[in-house]
């Protein structure tokens, strides 16, 4: 590892940790594609109903490899933080990588909430005859475009769901998930914030505590959502093959789960962090980047229980 | 100049651990380089399947299912491959040179951007082997060709759709990061070279599309693998909803692959006019503002395929609209080589050659953007002539210049000047017996994406096909120049043009390992 230079001119320059040679980002790129060869491999031998046991052990090896990177890379990045490496300049990079990043995100969410509202306003409506392509109909005369779609235009191959995830009014109020999954999110959100005070204020003991309760948030949303799921696949009969209403509903709430995932994890391991008496007053990025996490996979949420749940 | 002290970093480790283990912007932007010449060759190989069966009509050397994976690929394997990770290496090299940074803001990263690449693309290259093909679909994948009715690789396709993805978003990051916080002390955004600004656009545009990108592409696995309909209408989606998402990343992609040629530009024509860049605010305000229109534009790709007559007028202005501020571009290039004293240096010549050739490729765009005659040029060879005049004597001229423009600085050598100039005019003729003639073709109404054609398009194709072979092989003359210019010449100076301005020509040719380990002063 390189010594840093403690040369500093023009005055009061800190010079900028360029870190040696590393083995991480290359193993990482062989554990990466393995695992999504093996993905795809997976997928194909089960669309070509054949037994798809060594690719999927292919993509599993692929995710142990770059989890072991990612979690050497991690570490490394820490101890460097620990032994002081990162200059004041080196700290703003990471910021703006995790600001930069997130909106790549954001990004990637706008995408599926541009389908939703392409479907919902054009394709449906002109398959039912509404509007200036409306000559779409001719297709499927019985079609009719009411949202959620509940009849699809040809159900032998979109089979049709009993019912839709759609708000049931106050009556329901209280039995519907969603609502406690909003929630429990929009309190999580206050929970890393006082996590976060009581961190700036140096409380550890009230940081481990908010901090835990956070992640407990989000645990319980994902069984809450899994349990959700299950309903929707066993007595609603609403399916990943139900239609769009199915497509756009599992895939928007399926990849909110999946960084809800992602952003519980990213807290645990900030939790463990604590734990280990890592995190300054003045120095805890890590933290801060995974409470941003947090907070923007809120977000992604109060638009999803807007525009999925309840319009 | 600031290398006093660079010297307590060890120079580069030995042996081929060095490539694979870099965190060196030098290596990285060196290693992309390679890489994307090795994707040109490879993308122009598939390119040249294709213009060797159009050579006469009928069927000659493949089958129409190879030929459909060929424009695929070599589609694919330009735009990904070759020409977005030669911008990516030129931004390696060189922004943080421009800049006075010791290196971009996060190495490690970098090289994840880059290793991640080759494994994509040797990914995607298998599906050629694969049982069924490679993906036939077109650059462009639609639904329900790329879904309902593709090939089972496409699944390996999306795959590397989304890892190229990673790499382009981790890439750009790294960029956006260096320039906003590795600026030397005193150089203000408005201080910037103009190569450094568009690339600070281009990243933000990246990081915008590339995760509408991978959002498509999932759609597609999910309509593929799990019985969603996003893209069909039995189930109440939509194919045209695919065109519609993948253009929202597409146009801006158009400009990914430009603005940073602009930004080659905007640097190689004052050096060799022996003055500043005339208008340098309104380069920076014409090049945001084109990256701004990029994304209200998407639809003048999907005149013909359905939409509401308002969509089609708005989709029509606010594309002619992006011809203001790129004649903003085109008139400052042009003003500032008036009366300036040009000497003719390769890269002046591949740039002056981008100004001309590249606005050509702008007014058919002008014309494709008029809704009503789209619908006459929609599909056929006219389109592909526009597009690969902006993108050929466009992108891959930039780059080219850019190439011999600072190989001197990378290198410590001289390239050789008439080995170079050879190299212009035989690629500037390819290029033009190769594109031209398609123009004509397509007003005449040849279809792209064919291997076989009606007679009285026999000619034309004919000359276009011996354009390609011209430039094609040229290209090997480029490699022999610059293989030869690592090698040896005669040495470059630290200033090695006359008329260059900027930190990059203050460190020795060539560049140390480490630069700038302390900022420079800035003027």
């Amino acid at each position: 590892m390189a010594t840093p230079d403690k040369h500093t001119t023009p005055a009061g320059y800190e010079p900028y940790y360029v870190p040696d040679q590393s083995k991480f980002p290359f193993i990482a790129s062989i554990g990466l594609s393995l695992m999504v060869f093996g993905l795809g491999n997976a997928l194909n031998d089960i669309k070509a109903n054949q037994g798809a046991t060594v690719s999927a052990w292919m993509a599993f090896v692929g995710f142990f490899i770059l989890g072991c990177v990612l979690f050497n890379w991690f570490a490394t990045q820490i101890r460097e933080n620990h032994q002081g490496l990162p200059s004041a300049q080196l700290k703003r990079s990471y910021v703006l990588g995790m600001y930069w990043f997130i909106f790549s995100e954001v990004m990637f969410f706008c995408a599926f909430f541009g389908a939703l509202y392409y479907v919902r306003n054009f394709s449906v409506q002109w398959l039912a005859g509404v509007g200036e392509k409306g000559i779409a109909h001719l297709l499927w005369q019985d079609f009719q475009g009411t949202w959620p779609v509940i009849h699809n235009p040809d159900p032998k191959i979109f089979v049709d769901p009993e019912q839709s995830m759609a708000w049931r009014g106050f009556s329901e109020a209280a039995s519907y998930l969603p609502l406690w999954n909003t929630m429990l999110l929009l309190s999580s959100s206050v929970t890393v914030h006082i996590a976060h005070t009581a961190l700036k204020n140096n409380n550890r003991k009230q940081l481990t505590l908010w901090l835990g309760l956070t992640v407990l948030l989000g645990l319980t949303f994902l069984v809450l959502q899994a349990k959700e799921y299950s309903e929707a696949y066993h007595e609603l009969g609403l399916t990943l093959n139900s239609g769009i209403y199915g497509s756009t509903f599992f895939l928007l709430t399926g990849f909110h789960g999946f960084h809800v995932t992602l952003g519980a994890f990213m807290l645990s391991v900030m939790w463990f962090r604590v734990l280990k008496g890592h995190f300054k007053p003045e120095d805890h990025f890590g933290f801060e980047a995974a409470s941003w996490y947090w907070h923007f996979v809120d977000v992604v949420w109060v638009g999803l229980f807007c525009f999925v749940y309840l319009l | 100049m600031a290398t006093g002290h660079d010297d307590h970093h060890h120079g580069p480790a030995k042996g081929f651990t060095r490539w694979l283990y870099t965190t060196n912007h030098k290596d990285i932007g060196s290693m992309y380089l390679w890489f994307s010449f090795a994707m040109f060759l490879l993308g122009g190989s598939f390119a040249l399947v294709i213009r060797a069966e159009l050579f006469q009509p009928g069927l000659q050397f493949v089958d129409p299912n190879f030929f459909n994976q060929m424009t695929t690929m070599h589609g694919l394997v330009m735009v990904f491959g070759a020409v977005m990770p030669a911008f990516v290496g030129l931004a390696n090299w060189m922004v943080p040179l421009m800049i006075g940074a010791p290196d971009m803001a996060l190495p490690r990263m970098n090289n994840w951007s880059f290793w991640i690449l080759p494994f994509a693309f040797a990914m995607m290259s298998s599906t050629l082997f694969m049982d069924g093909g490679g993906p036939n679909f077109g650059w462009t994948f639609y639904a329900p060709l790329s879904t309902t009715f593709a090939p089972k690789s496409v699944t390996f396709f999306i795959f590397a759709v989304h890892m190229m993805g990673a790499s382009s978003i981790m890439g750009s990051i790294n960029i956006i990061a260096t320039i906003q916080n590795l600026r030397a002390p005193g150089m203000t955004y408005m201080k910037m070279p103009l190569f450094v600004w568009t690339w600070l656009i281009t990243a933000y545009l990246l990081i915008a599309v590339m995760p509408v990108l991978a959002g498509v592409v999932t759609m597609m696995l999910f309509d593929i693998h799990f019985g969603t309909s996003f893209f069909s209408a039995a189930g109440g989606g939509d194919p045209v909803l695919f065109q519609h998402v993948f253009w929202f990343f597409g146009h801006p992609e158009v400009y990914i692959m430009i603005l940073p040629a602009f930004g080659v530009v905007s640097e190689i024509i004052p050096t060799f006019s022996r003055k500043r860049l005339f208008g340098y605010d309104s380069m920076v305000y014409a090049t945001s503002s084109i990256a701004f229109l990029s994304f209200i534009v998407w639809a003048h790709h999907m005149f013909t395929t359905g939409m509401p007559l308002a969509g089609e007028l708005f989709f029509m202005y606010s594309t002619m609209l992006i011809a203001v501020p790129t004649g903003v571009k085109v008139f400052n290039w042009i003003t500032t080589m008036f009366k300036g004293s040009i000497s003719f240096e390769t890269p002046m010549l591949f740039s002056i050659a981008f100004v001309v050739l590249f606005t050509m490729g702008g007014f058919t765009g002008l014309m494709l953007a008029i809704a009503p005659a789209d619908f006459q040029y929609q599909d056929t060879y006219f389109v592909v002539a526009h597009f690969h005049y902006v993108l050929v004597p466009g992108a891959v001229f930039s780059i080219m210049a850019a190439a011999y423009y600072w190989l001197p600085k990378w290198t410590g050598n001289m390239y050789d000047e008439s080995l170079g100039k050879l190299h212009f005019w035989l690629s500037f003729v390819g290029i033009n017996v190769l594109f031209f003639p398609q123009h004509f073709l397509g007003l005449a109404g040849m279809p792209r994406r064919v291997p076989d054609y009606a007679l009285q398009f026999a000619n034309f194709n004919m000359i276009s096909s011996i354009g390609a072979f011209l430039f094609g092989f040229s290209q090997l003359l480029f490699l022999f120049i610059v293989i030869k210019t690592v090698k040896g010449g005669k040495k470059a100076t630290t200033q090695v043009w006359e008329g260059a301005e900027g930190l990059e020509w203050t460190v020795p040719s060539p560049a140390p390992y480490h630069t700038f380990s302390t900022p420079p002063p800035i003027k």
